[in-house]
């Protein structure tokens, strides 16, 4: 192994790259991106739930203030949102904290990340998910009502159940573009992986190795969470016909 | 668009009073005093974010095109370098593709002491073509697999008719393909170029000074936080507004 | 995954809102980037440097339980006021402009501002030669505000980092940049920087250098204001100072 990669002349980026070297902090900045990743797409997921509930079913003024929240949010840049977001989320939250006689709030890093990109994911995901409840036929939750189901049961078991298959594509591009979103948290100084690989590459220089690393890293993510929502999707999808194939 | 009537709702009223109350307590509450120093520079910044969107969105296009004639009906040879391209471009952030062309390839340059006095220095120097090429790339990755569903989609009786016309295969392409695919594409193709203009800030890591750059420089120079942030947010919404308002236009006509 | 997510979530407001009640933990904030000797990631992911030892030796002397925490340099005032960090250790030099926004402790240590250029360029400190040249700088340092006082017929390219700035010197996409000479020193003897020599300090303007890098802490915030001061009264008094001096450095600092 070494000697093939000695042979290749990639005997120095290997070094660079094992866990002894510089491929410990890269893996560690990968886990932080997920950690982040994986809230956030959750906290997006809640809010998203919430906001589709609002926009279909909500009073007006629900309606009008999640209409201005998703537009705001797909309209201005991640990267200014998340300044927005971090320096102005903690300053309140402080603030609340005084107002209420309470003490000064510690705010680590990754929860910090989690709250900026989970309010961003959340617009996104209330589009998706206001679609996917729109793509449930009517009837059957009239007939889940008719039956005298109370609304959170018939959410439960039947809207959710029933629109996880319209709703499984949209999600899945979320999450991608949770993961990728977590490397603007760079800018902010947050040790994900994508800083990780910044710092590493300049403190030995090799660019080119450590960011193709990154990438490789980045798109290995990529791969396997496309391998497990095909599998959601299909179990999503049971006892329905197939949409690709038409007619069956 | 929205009716007058509409607007004139009462819960509409109270909250557009609520939110010019927010304008006005922004305006008199918040520092405002440095937007006179910093107009010019930030027209400057504008015309480079608005400068670099188009140019880049135009290219990407135009290499979205091949992109995704070569995943849609190219031999094996084409199409998976194609969609090695495109999987590649949309598994990683754009912000470590751009890091890698500016600062990857910069490392390499000392190695090579011709590349100096070479006639593409000047260009290699400075940061935009590097800003340019990669979001060039990265809008012609995602176009290019939206460009792949569009041709799939041309039906394919009308392929057949042309063809037993006897009409040439780049004449059909030109004049039938192409066209149709477009118009497919082209209710998508705003909200492409809105997350697009969403990336543009990204190349201000890499000294580009466009309209992001110069509310860091405001914030650095003066120390003020949330107003140039929160004007900024503003310019973005209206450029996202503008550019959805032609598409829209251009869908329509 | 879901339920997971939902948990970290639940926890994370949680940790909100329970946070305030744990014992007062003193951020001290630093430059999330490698600015040698100063303050570096090493490949384990520990934070090392001059200045780390110094935060260490300070915060013991003050008894202050002090936690590092990197944050970006271009928005480090503003985690100070927003309160993300308590304190700034990050080597910044104590100017009127931000004094206007944050108060600062005395000074732990000093260092010229010089240029640094190209070994087969013949560049002096000052604005003429650097005319029309382009000069890399970083951004929100006191060396931006002088580029930007001085050398006006120089092109200015403003970095996140200083250590990109010194990337692009080393590319040769830049002519010329700013910035202390410690870090400068530093960087010229590394492996890269052999490509570059230190053309001198620049001319002095107290108003806009200021005096001396000292530890940045919100307005009103006096009594870490005094902890801190104590303390670097302290390692200074009992050669603590010195002593973590000599590990890094052949002269003083001080």
């Amino acid at each position: 192994m070494t000697g093939l990669l000695e042979l290749l002349g990639l005997g120095a980026s290997a070094e660079l790259l094992s866990l002894s070297g510089w491929g410990g902090n890269l893996l560690r900045g990968l886990a932080n991106s997920l950690q982040i990743a994986f809230g956030a797409f959750g906290l997006g997921l809640v809010i998203g739930l919430f906001g589709a509930y609002g926009k279909l079913y909500g009073g007006k003024v629900t309606r009008d203030l999640l209409a201005i929240y998703t537009t705001v949010i797909r309209a201005v840049p991640e990267l200014v949102l998340i300044l927005i977001l971090y320096y102005v989320g903690s300053d309140i939250i402080n603030k609340i904290s005084a107002a209420m006689g309470g003490g000064r709030v510690e705010i680590n890093g990754v929860a910090a990340g989690i709250w900026v990109l989970g309010v961003v994911q959340g617009a996104y995901a209330t589009e998706v998910l206001r679609g996917a409840i729109k793509a449930v036929p009517t009837g059957q939750i009239e007939a889940a009502k008719s039956y005298g189901m109370p609304a959170f049961m018939i959410m439960r078991r039947v809207t959710i159940p029933a629109m996880m298959s319209f709703a499984v594509p949209g999600l899945a591009n979320l999450w991608l573009i949770a993961t990728k979103d977590t490397a603007l948290l760079a800018v902010v100084g947050f040790n994900e992986l994508t800083l990780e690989t910044r710092q590493a590459a300049s403190s030995t220089r090799a660019y080119f190795t450590f960011f193709l690393a990154a990438g490789f890293l980045y798109l290995m993510v990529t791969l396997c969470s496309g391998a497990v929502f095909a599998r959601v999707e299909k179990w999503a999808r049971r006892g329905q016909p197939s949409l690709k194939g038409g007619a069956r | 668009m929205i009716s007058l009537k509409d607007l004139m709702q009462p819960h509409r009223v109270v909250m557009m009073l609520v939110f010019a109350g927010i304008v006005i307590w922004c305006a008199i509450a918040l520092r405002w005093d440095w937007i006179p120093k910093y107009a010019p520079l930030a027209l400057e910044g504008l015309w480079a974010t608005v400068w670099i969107l188009a140019v880049s969105t135009f290219l990407g296009f135009l290499l979205a095109v091949p992109l995704g004639l070569a995943q849609a009906v190219g031999p094996w040879y084409l199409s998976i370098p194609a969609r090695t391209f495109c999987t590649i471009i949309r598994g990683t952030p754009l912000l470590l593709q751009i890091w890698l062309l500016y600062y990857g390839l910069g490392s390499l340059f000392p190695q090579f002491p011709w590349i100096r006095s070479s006639e593409l220095w000047p260009y290699l120097r400075q940061a935009w073509p590097y800003a340019v090429l990669a979001l060039t790339l990265s809008y012609a990755g995602y176009e290019g697999e939206v460009m792949r569903g569009a041709f799939s989609g041309v039906a394919k009786g009308q392929l057949e008719a042309a063809k037993s016309f006897g009409m040439p295969r780049f004449t059909m392409f030109r004049r039938i393909w192409l066209p149709q695919a477009v118009r497919n594409v082209l209710p998508t193709l705003g909200g492409e170029t809105i997350l697009q203009l969403k990336a543009t800030p990204l190349v201000a890591t890499i000294t580009v000074m466009e309209i992001y750059a110069v509310s860091s420089r405001v914030r650095a120079d003066t120390f003020i936080v949330y107003e140039p942030l929160l004007l900024l947010a503003l310019v973005y919404m209206g450029i996202a507004g503008v550019i959805s308002l032609a598409f829209r236009r251009l869908e329509k006509g | 995954m879901k339920l997971k997510a939902l948990l970290a979530a639940a926890t994370a407001a949680a940790a909100l809102s329970a946070g305030a009640a744990a014992a007062e933990q003193v951020k001290i904030g630093i430059a999330a980037e490698p600015y040698p000797p100063f303050a570096s990631l090493d490949n384990s992911g520990n934070w090392v440097g001059w200045e780390v030892e110094v935060i260490g030796a300070v915060c013991a002397a003050a008894e202050l339980d002090c936690v590092i925490t990197p944050v970006a340099w271009d928005g480090i005032i503003p985690s100070l006021t927003g309160q993300q960090i308590d304190a700034i250790m990050a080597s910044m030099s104590i100017t009127e402009e931000r004094m206007k926004t944050i108060d600062f402790s005395d000074p732990y240590y000093n260092t010229p501002a010089v240029i640094v250029a190209d070994k087969s360029m013949d560049i002096a400190p000052t604005p003429e030669s650097l005319a029309g040249k382009i000069v890399g700088i970083q951004a929100s340092t006191i060396h931006q505000a002088y580029a930007q006082e001085y050398f006006k017929d120089a092109e200015l390219k403003v970095y996140q980092t200083q250590d990109e700035a010194n990337q692009d010197l080393f590319a040769g996409r830049i002519d010329a940049t700013q910035a202390d000479s410690i870090a400068m020193a530093d960087f010229v003897n590394s492996g890269n920087g052999g490509c570059c020599e230190i053309k001198g300090a620049v001319a002095d303007d107290p108003a806009i250098l200021g005096r001396g890098v000292g530890a940045g802490v919100r307005k009103g915030d006096d009594a870490l204001r005094e902890a801190l001061n104590k303390g670097i009264a302290a390692i200074l008094a009992d050669g603590t100072h010195e002593k973590i001096t000599a590990k890094y450095f052949t002269t003083s600092i001080y």
